[in-house]
């Protein structure tokens, strides 16, 4: 079973700087929590800039209202690329990675100035890129930046220091975590949500590296002294950083999923060797997914497409559905063993509803499993990417696990947060109990507005398709419902922005006092560790529901797979 | 969150055996559909691609116009021949901001291979409402070997961002 590491301190005699947290009985080092606490701050500063960014493209896109010129059309839907896929994100994740290699250990951060030195990179690299591309024309290249078309040398060099700077911190996870080792905290092996974020900490080296590999030559390129850079090899060069950079949410994410389940359901893994081996296999496989952006490109093999589109055998597929299943199965037990054990499905109507941190999960999980992660695999088919390359069902695709899984996951992450790292109160509880409820069904209707339209043949990143004069009037609805979406996760987003900054802006510091927000004062952390083998394998407490669950997610996913190869057969014949 | 009990390495659940061994079965099938729609399905991604510098493409492209012109057209107040070349020929369409030229003219149910490249910035070629999507790179000459299978007129929508004009990058083929 389980147990929480006893309080001792780090070093005997020594000046440790370091609080214990009353609701976990960890120990917080003060370097960790002011470092989260900073991450967390350019965080949200860039999900601001990257929401407003997204409400006025999405105003434009909406044919029928068309607010924006080109030309700011354009350059904000840059910005908004870069400030969300990467700058929101990343920032994010940094907190999480210092949060897990200390607190999650009971250990100290061991190398706090190079992490800041990090965070100092990142933050001016990603208010640079805001700065470069607002003023200088030249600098609208979208998020991708494609050679040949060339940007100021700034743009990559902003490029360039946020990557450098988010390396450093996260060489500083392993850091923390090796000397966490070395000084006696972990005695066994790593809790599951930290062994989540090591395979997301390395998949971040990998991606980061990807990432100099491409924009370094292309700064080089722009400063005129490299002549050519071939379109073909940055393509690769560059999404070998930006896919890949979206599976390190992919695992940061599912590391969340873990503890939001913990710290609201009051789950113990049903069992450890399955959720690792599915993170090992995204550890493995997972970042062979660079080539669905290479999919319809001149000059690769079938044969190579065809082996990394599907992660060698669909293996880091076959690791989100391992997860899909352990982490619903692992609440389905623990409500069951609560005594909810009504029916299949008993238990979910007894979950924890009006708990940000379990509500915003199970938004997260239905947006990026049933439209995210199934669209994705569709349109990565190395034949069915014809019908969706570059067309609106791409931002569809990724809309859903970026913004519906990853950041509904992370929004509702930061609600625990605030009293536990910030130590402030969580004000405007009643709109945190909303949150993740309208900022999980706007961005459901911008994905399904947005897949629709692509599904007509609209383009991505396109100010005005009506000069294709090929549109259908069916687009006119599907963009309405993009727009509308748009509008409603705006607001979603304007609620979680109002509740972190009053939480953390007004009121004085207090020690947080209990782990529930709003769904009773008990402790679901401590009660996972009273789950015991027999609570574990009792008849009635197995997880049927779940079961019945995933199934209908395969029959979903198989109807969804198997019409757009019905689609297929029936466009022009190509070769 | 917390660290797991010391020996962790246990047997799977039967309902974890049963649901690994369903996916792990469906993972096999989407592995094996596109190895088998390479060689039964009739759409498939051109693999067919040459390295050739932008000036040797357009004096291809510039034959092939002077070889099958029939015609004339305007296309959003720019004139564009019409090209009508023989079924089983190699045609050739060149992308560069903001245009596609020529239009192509093709028979319903004939096979043409299809030459693909651009002069300046990387582009789309986006046929709507058909709705066939091709990467289009400088430098590269990709062949796609296509058989029209619908008459009327179709749109060639650039879907690559190629700097401020690119929504205005339409072209067309029409197919008789």
């Amino acid at each position: 079973m389980a147990t929480l590491a006893p309080t001792t301190p780090w070093t005997a005699g020594a000046k440790d700087d370091y609080r214990v947290c009353n609701v976990t009985t960890l120990k917080v080092d003060m370097h960790t929590e002011r470092l989260i606490i900073a991450n967390a701050v350019m965080a949200v500063v860039t999900l601001v800039l990257g929401g407003l960014f997204a409400l006025l493209i999405a105003l434009t896109r909406w044919q029928a209202i068309h607010l924006l010129d080109a030309t700011w059309f354009y350059r904000l839907l840059t910005l908004h690329g870069i400030d969300m896929l990467v700058a929101w994100i990343v920032f994010f994740e940094m907190a999480g990675l210092h949060f897990g290699s200390t607190a999650l250990l009971n250990a100290r951060h061991a190398a706090p100035k190079l992490a800041w030195f990090g965070w100092i990179l990142m933050t001016i690299g990603g208010l640079m890129v805001n700065g470069v591309v607002l003023f200088d024309a030249k600098s609208i290249v979208m998020f991708s930046a494609y050679v040949p078309l060339k940007a100021h040398p700034l743009f990559y060099l902003s490029y360039i220091l946020f990557a450098v700077g988010a390396l450093i911190q996260v060489i500083t996870f392993f850091i923390n975590i090796v000397v966490a080792k070395r000084e006696g905290k972990v005695p066994g092996s790593l809790p599951l949500a930290v062994f989540g974020l090591m395979t997301a900490a390395i998949l971040a080296v990998y991606t980061l590296l990807e990432g100099a590999a491409a924009v370094v030559p292309a700064f080089f390129w722009s400063l005129g002294w490299m002549q050519n850079y071939d379109p073909g090899i940055y393509r690769n060069f560059f999404w070998g950083f930006g896919h890949p950079a979206q599976q390190v949410n992919l695992a940061a994410m599912v590391s969340i999923w873990y503890m939001l389940a913990q710290m609201t359901v009051g789950i113990r893994p049903v069992n450890e060797k399955f959720s690792r081996l599915a993170f090992i296999l995204y550890l493995f496989f997972i970042n062979l997914g660079s080539a669905h952006h290479l999919l319809v490109d001149p000059g690769l093999s079938f044969a190579w497409k065809a082996v990394n589109t599907s992660y060698a055998m669909y293996l880091a597929v076959l690791g989100s559905m391992m997860h899909a299943f352990s982490i619903p199965a692992a609440m389905e037990i623990a409500l069951r063993a609560k005594g909810f054990t009504k029916g299949l499905f008993g238990w979910l109507r007894n979950a924890p509803w009006g708990e940000p941190g379990f509500s915003g999960m199970v938004m997260s999980m239905i947006l990026f499993g049933w439209v995210g992660g199934v669209t994705g695999v569709t349109i990565g088919t190395e034949q069915i990417n014809m019908l969706a390359h570059n067309t609106l069902r791409l931002p569809g695709h990724f809309h859903a696990t970026v913004v519906g899984g990853t950041t509904t996951a992370f929004m509702a992450f930061t609600y625990y947060v605030i009293p536990l790292i910030f130590r402030k109160e969580l004000k405007l509880k009643s709109w945190a109990k909303w949150q993740p409820y309208v900022y999980g069904f706007g961005s459901l209707l911008v994905s399904l507005g947005m897949i629709t339209s692509g599904l007509q043949g609209v383009s991505r990143r396109n100010w005005d398709i009506t000069f294709a004069g090929v549109v259908p009037g069916t687009v006119d609805l599907t963009l309405a419902i993009f727009g509308i979406g748009a509008l409603i996760a705006v607001t979603g987003g304007i609620m979680y922005v109002t509740i972190v900054l009053v939480s953390i802006l007004t009121g004085p510091r207090v020690e947080p006092t209990q782990m529930l927000l709003l769904t009773g004062t008990h402790n679901p952390l401590l009660e996972s560790t009273k789950l015991t083998d027999r609570d574990m394998e009792l008849p009635k407490n197995q997880p049927k529901g779940t079961l019945v669950l995933v199934f209908a997610f395969l029959a979903w996913f198989a109807i969804y797979y198997l019409t757009n190869w019905w689609l297929l057969g029936r466009t022009w014949f190509i070769r | 969150m917390l660290a797991p009990e010391r020996i962790w390495w246990k047997p799977l659940g039967r309902l974890e055996k049963t649901w690994l061994t369903v996916a792990f079965v469906w993972c096999i099938f989407l592995t094996l559909m596109m190895p088998l729609w390479y060689f039964m399905g009739k759409q498939n991604v051109p693999t067919e691609t040459y390295k050739i510098s932008g000036a040797d493409f357009s004096a291809k492209v510039n034959a092939f116009v002077d070889q099958y012109k029939v015609g004339e057209e305007t296309l959003n107040g720019v004139t564009f021949p019409v090209v009508a070349p023989p079924a089983g020929s190699d045609v050739y369409l060149r992308a560069s901001a903001w245009q596609w030229y020529p239009i192509l003219q093709l028979e319903v149910g004939k096979t043409y291979r299809l030459h693909l490249s651009s002069m300046d910035l990387q582009h789309g070629f986006s046929l709507q409402p058909v709705n066939i999507n091709l990467q289009v790179l400088p430098g590269y000459d990709y062949v796609a070997t296509i058989v029209p299978t619908s008459t009327g007129d179709f749109t060639v929508v650039c879907n690559e961002f190629c700097s401020l004009g690119h929504h205005t990058m339409v072209g067309k083929i029409i197919v008789k």
